[in-house]
């Protein structure tokens, strides 16, 4: 302590006088640009649907029913699960949680590498990983496109090589889809990590080496333990987009079925809008990120 | 009276004008109206036209019911889009004798069923939905929707059809030789099993893509607009347009006057004026589809007037895509989301 205490506010009162008002126009952004707009989305969930887009101020359950409820195409069969829209999230999930894994597998190398790299070089590198960034993602969908196409530089490369006779069709299938997700959102994956192996202790590495840990057990009780939150955050960054991305499915995977992404869009945006059931979809979607997410902070939060 | 006249055709001709006729304000469409025709028309009445643009039928009519009516003059929505706003009385209407191009409206498209006998439009430009087929891979008769509904060996999997609920219902309903709009159980079972076993032989979905995918190859036969097959026909792809026997679905944009329009004179001259077949084919020169209007052909550019994607075969009928009421709707609707589930 040096001088006297009592000349200088306290630290509440600074906080109070110069801190909040500091603080006003983040808690404005927020307020106006995320809490206003996720209460609208959740408001219109309930609402009814207005004939040929729009909605009446009439509160109802109605969107959540023709999500969960089907009572076929004539609505008088007998109150059964509705699949359609389960399924549609299960592809969604299935395909957002495989990207993820997959970016994993490759991020994870590439971030150890560029870690282990010295400073001067891993500058060079992580500007590499990001100078795809510096285009639309939309432009570098469409690209994808011209490259997986039947005639297009890989098949042709493929069969200039003999590996193939004919071209494989990979546009317009899952498979495009997947790596479209891989190749938007692997840098999500690739920096995270990063930051966490570069502050690692590698110490601690050899400390294992000595205690005669294999290399199999310095990477699955040191290393993944220590870089958890790196990959956990990497995690969350690819999964999330990945669920929602709508340009992926819709470009490379020819929109012959349903996304999360491309059903909400369609409710809003198609000629026979439903906009209480497109945010209703919304509302679901956020339900089940949010679950995902608070199942993730209390992992984080239990000691290991 | 008489200096008070003079001095108002001074004020006409001096002034920019704008401030003794007034102004209007039209709604349309993105790139849709060449701006030398606008000014054209600004030059010759001294109104000052402000344009505003929207993207769909469907989001002009929500802008309209948000709180817009009584804002714009005109506006240019769809066929089906004009029996909507009519039915919610969005619409407001003129009587022939105050536009003196009306007898100009080209016969055909005077008694139209989304206005009957033209109370409330005028024809802006015409279109066809089908299909093309790339003529280097496919060689056989293209003259039915079955190339896209039952493909022949050659197309199968190489299909690109449009990603709107409105037209791939329609066409396959004409397929099959069923009204648009029924709750027929039968029928609605029938198209939809139908669209179900098409699909199987599909590539893609894409509306602003129908273009592209004919053009690069990746699709040799797909649904798309007449304006649109033109296009890729022009940039070297070998396509041709279908008309095909069962029928196709046609598309007429219309302008129309609006309830409550603040320059309701100035409207009437403006649509008197695009009913002008000189300027009817301005427009369709610059949009290359179709207008409406009596007499346009002498003004439009060869290459237009003879492209075989705007001169339908004589006797093949092309049919609007009908408004459903909502209870039938719904059923079309839960027909397209089990297709794309």
């Amino acid at each position: 302590m040096v001088g006297p205490a009592t000349d200088r506010p306290s630290g509440e009162a600074t906080y109070a006088r110069i801190v909040r008002p500091l603080l006003l126009p983040t808690w404005l952004v927020i307020g106006t640009l995320l809490l206003l707009p996720v209460l609208l989305m959740v408001v219109y969930a309930f609402l009814t649907k207005e004939f040929r887009g729009g909605v009446e101020w009439k509160f109802t359950l109605a969107a959540f029913e023709q999500f969960f409820i089907n009572r076929g195409l004539f609505g008088d069969e007998p109150a059964q699960i509705e699949w359609t829209y389960i399924n549609i999230f299960w592809r969604s999930i299935w395909q957002a949680a495989l990207a993820t894994l997959l970016c994993l597998l490759m991020g994870f190398p590439a971030a150890w590498y560029i870690a282990t790299r010295r400073p001067e070089t891993r500058t060079i590198w992580l500007f590499l990983i990001t100078i795809p960034y510096w285009v639309n993602l939309l432009i570098r969908t469409v690209s994808l496109r011209f490259i997986l196409r039947d005639n297009g530089p890989l098949n042709e490369a493929l069969i200039a090589i003999g590996i193939i006779t004919d071209p494989l069709p990979i546009l317009n299938s899952n498979l495009a889809v997947q790596v479209g997700l891989i190749y938007s959102y692997l840098p999500f994956m690739v920096l995270p990590i990063y930051a966490a192996v570069e502050r690692y202790n590698f110490t601690l590495s050899e400390a294992a080496v000595d205690l005669y840990a294999s290399r199999w057990q310095t990477l699955t009780e040191i290393v993944i333990p220590v870089v958890k939150p790196g990959i956990v955050a990497g995690a969350i960054l690819v999964f999330i987009p990945a669920l929602g991305a709508f340009l992926a499915p819709d470009l490379l995977g020819g929109a012959k079925n349903f996304m999360i992404g491309s059903l909400i869009d369609e409710q809003f945006r198609g000629s026979q809008g439903n906009w209480p059931f497109g945010a209703a979809v919304s509302v679901i979607l956020m339900t089940l990120v949010l679950i995902a997410l608070l199942l993730q902070a209390r992992g984080a939060r239990r000691p290991s | 009276m008489r200096r008070f006249l003079a001095v108002t055709a001074m004020l006409t001709t001096l002034s920019s004008a704008a401030l003794a006729e007034g102004s209007l304000k039209v709604y349309h469409w993105f790139e849709y109206i060449p701006q030398e025709l606008v000014e054209q028309f600004e030059a010759e009445t001294g109104i000052d036209v402000t344009i505003d643009t929207f993207e769909s039928n469907e989001a002009m009519l929500a802008s309209l019911k948000a709180g817009k009516l009584g804002e714009y003059d005109v506006a240019v929505p769809g066929d089906y889009m004009v029996q909507i706003m009519r039915g919610e009385g969005l619409l407001d209407s003129y009587k022939p004798e105050e536009m003196s191009n009306f007898g100009k409206i080209a016969p055909e498209w005077l008694d139209v069923p989304f206005d009957p006998g033209r109370q409330h439009s005028i024809p802006y430009q015409w279109g066809s939905t089908a299909f093309s087929v790339n003529r280097d891979v496919y060689k056989g008769d293209i003259s039915t929707l079955g190339i896209i509904f039952n493909p022949p060996d050659e197309l199968k999997g190489k299909i690109n059809v449009l990603d709107s609920q409105g037209e791939v219902l329609a066409l396959g309903s004409l397929y099959l030789g069923i009204p648009q709009c029924t709750n027929d159980r039968a029928q609605l079972k029938s198209l939809n099993d139908m669209l179900i076993a098409a699909k199987a032989n599909w590539a893609s979905f894409g509306s602003d893509t129908a273009k592209d995918v004919l053009v690069s190859g990746d699709a040799a036969a797909g649904m798309i607009y007449n304006g649109f097959s033109a296009k890729a026909r022009a940039e070297g792809a070998n396509v041709e347009y279908a008309f095909p026997k069962e029928g196709y679905v046609v598309w007429m944009d219309n302008m129309v006057l609006l309830k409550n329009a603040p320059n309701r004179a100035n409207a009437v001259k403006f649509m008197n004026f695009l009913l002008d077949p000189k300027n009817a084919a301005a427009v369709t020169n610059y949009a290359a589809y179709n207008a409406g209007v009596t007499g346009a052909e002498k003004f439009l550019s060869e290459s237009i007037l003879k492209s075989p994607e705007n001169n339908p075969p004589k006797g093949q009928k092309g049919e609007f895509i009908q408004a459903c009421d909502q209870e039938t709707q719904k059923l079309y609707d839960a027909i397209w989301t089990n297709l794309k589930k």
